[in-house]
């Protein structure tokens, strides 16, 4: 991602999905088609004769023929990928999940950690910075008690490095990164089997939210640039655009 | 019924396991279908479904009355004298919540429900500072409320739409946060709230 970019969905519409993000009438479609999904549903049902609602996995929830290409994979669209066939939670686990978000607060905290360091900001702006970062610190600690807790084993931070920039390019990455941050956590939430790693993943999602909100108000971007309908990102669309920024 | 009859293939993936009301009478009537044709067996079906929604269209219902009165608010808001950037931050934020609206009633329709009656409302808002002041209650209530809910929500799909009215909502709480001088992200985790909870705080809102 060229650094200039600060928001991809904002400023480059280069796909499906950013064409219905800025499409008012497609996001009302495919929300619609959200809802309409319990009425096909009934179809499916009648074509494959497979609960979803009991097994957990919802394996076999494939009636109809019609798969949607799980490479295609963002929940948001809710649009594309919300199709009857396809159960999202489908090849993946809440480990996984878990560590996928562990990752992006690594990368979010090395973040604040070097922007802190930088001496770019002062007074109310730095203040702002600092508590943001003792967030997503919290974040990442609850995320690896979790993750162990699963049994798992928690990522480990990777180094990174960030492009230098003025004190306005630095808020627009870091607008661009909490947009990207807070689209993770709404792309995964329907993927999310336990009710407890749901709760903490939605608990992390909104302050996510409120840090790209207030960090798009800095660098006079739009506090909802989405429109009524945030939009979620799948875990390559995030990994791609984190990517750059990660040392290789 | 531990295995579906093999006149209709698909139906050998039938087990009952751990099963809902709504799945079993599912199961049953699909059962009778294969004997006396599908026909016979779709008023069944459709009340079966329409209980497996049930909790889903109660939880979009709850959220449907926050939004209600969230829109209301704002449209009362602006008969308010309001600063240029708050004016337009409540005509924005106000046509999210509409636009919330048509959504979840959309989907309710969708699911087979009734979308709640809007109750009517009252706002003790005076002048821009207490208009603000509320807006932050009410936002992060609808925060707290969505986080709170969606535990109880089965269809991925709307779990995925509910994700994607509170992530506006936060937007929201944190915006006007700021406009009120005060830290836009107070808490490492939002605190979700219950029905009751949520209920409660909304009640001296509800005209009665």
């Amino acid at each position: 991602m060229p650094e200039s970019r600060t928001n991809s969905r904002d400023r480059e519409p280069a796909s499906a999905m950013e064409d219905l993000a800025r499409d008012p009438a497609s996001r009302r479609r495919f929300l619609r088609m959200a809802g309409g999904g319990a009425a096909s549903a009934f179809a499916v049902f009648l074509a494959a004769c497979n609960d979803d609602d009991d097994d957990g996995g919802g394996a076999g929830r494939t009636g109809g023929g019609s798969r949607p290409d799980p490479d295609v994979a963002n929940p948001g669209g809710v649009a594309a990928n919300r199709d009857m066939g396809r159960d999202p939670k489908e090849g993946t686990s809440d480990l996984e999940i878990l560590n996928y978000a562990l990752s992006l607060e690594n990368l979010e905290t090395a973040f604040y950690a070097k922007v802190i360091d930088s001496g770019l900001f002062r007074g109310s702006q730095l203040a702002l910075i600092r508590k943001f970062a003792d967030n997503e610190r919290e974040h990442r600690e609850l995320l690896e008690t979790t993750v162990e807790k699963l049994g798992g084993k928690p990522v480990a931070p990777k180094e990174t490095t960030f492009p230098p920039g003025t004190a306005g390019e630095v808020l627009r990455l870091a607008a661009m990164i909490e947009n990207a941050g807070a689209a993770a956590y709404l792309g995964q939430a329907n993927r999310i089997r336990d009710k407890e790693v749901l709760a903490a993943a939605l608990s992390i999602h909104s302050v996510e939210a409120r840090h790209a909100a207030t960090l798009n108000s800095l660098a006079g971007l739009p506090v909802t640039p989405e429109g009524s309908f945030a939009l979620p990102l799948s875990m390559e669309e995030v990994l791609s655009t984190v990517q750059p920024f990660i040392d290789s | 019924m531990t295995r579906a009859n093999p006149i209709v293939p698909s139906l050998r993936a039938l087990e009952v396991q751990g099963i809902t009301r709504g799945s079993f009478i599912l199961r049953s009537a699909l059962a009778v279908g294969t004997v006396y044709g599908t026909g016979a067996i779709s008023p069944y079906v459709q009340h079966a479904f329409a209980q497996r929604n049930q909790g889903d269209v109660e939880v979009l219902n709850f959220a449907l009355t926050l939004e209600l009165l969230e829109a209301a608010f704002y449209e009362r808001a602006l008969r308010l004298e309001l600063s240029a950037p708050v004016r337009e931050m409540a005509q924005t934020f106000g046509k999210h919540e509409r636009e919330h609206v048509t959504a979840l009633k959309e989907t309710i329709d969708s699911l087979g429900g009734k979308p709640d009656e809007a109750p009517s409302f009252s706002f003790p808002i005076r002048n821009e500072r207490s208009f603000l002041a509320l807006a932050q209650e009410l936002e992060e209530t609808g925060v707290s409320a969505y986080n709170g809910a969606a535990g109880q929500i089965r269809s991925p799909e709307v779990l995925a739409a509910a994700g994607q009215i509170v992530q506006i909502e936060a937007r929201h709480a944190a915006a006007i946060r700021s406009a009120r001088g005060q830290a836009p992200a107070p808490r490492a985790f939002d605190r979700p709230l219950g029905m009751e909870e949520v209920l409660q705080a909304t009640e001296p809102f509800l005209k009665t």
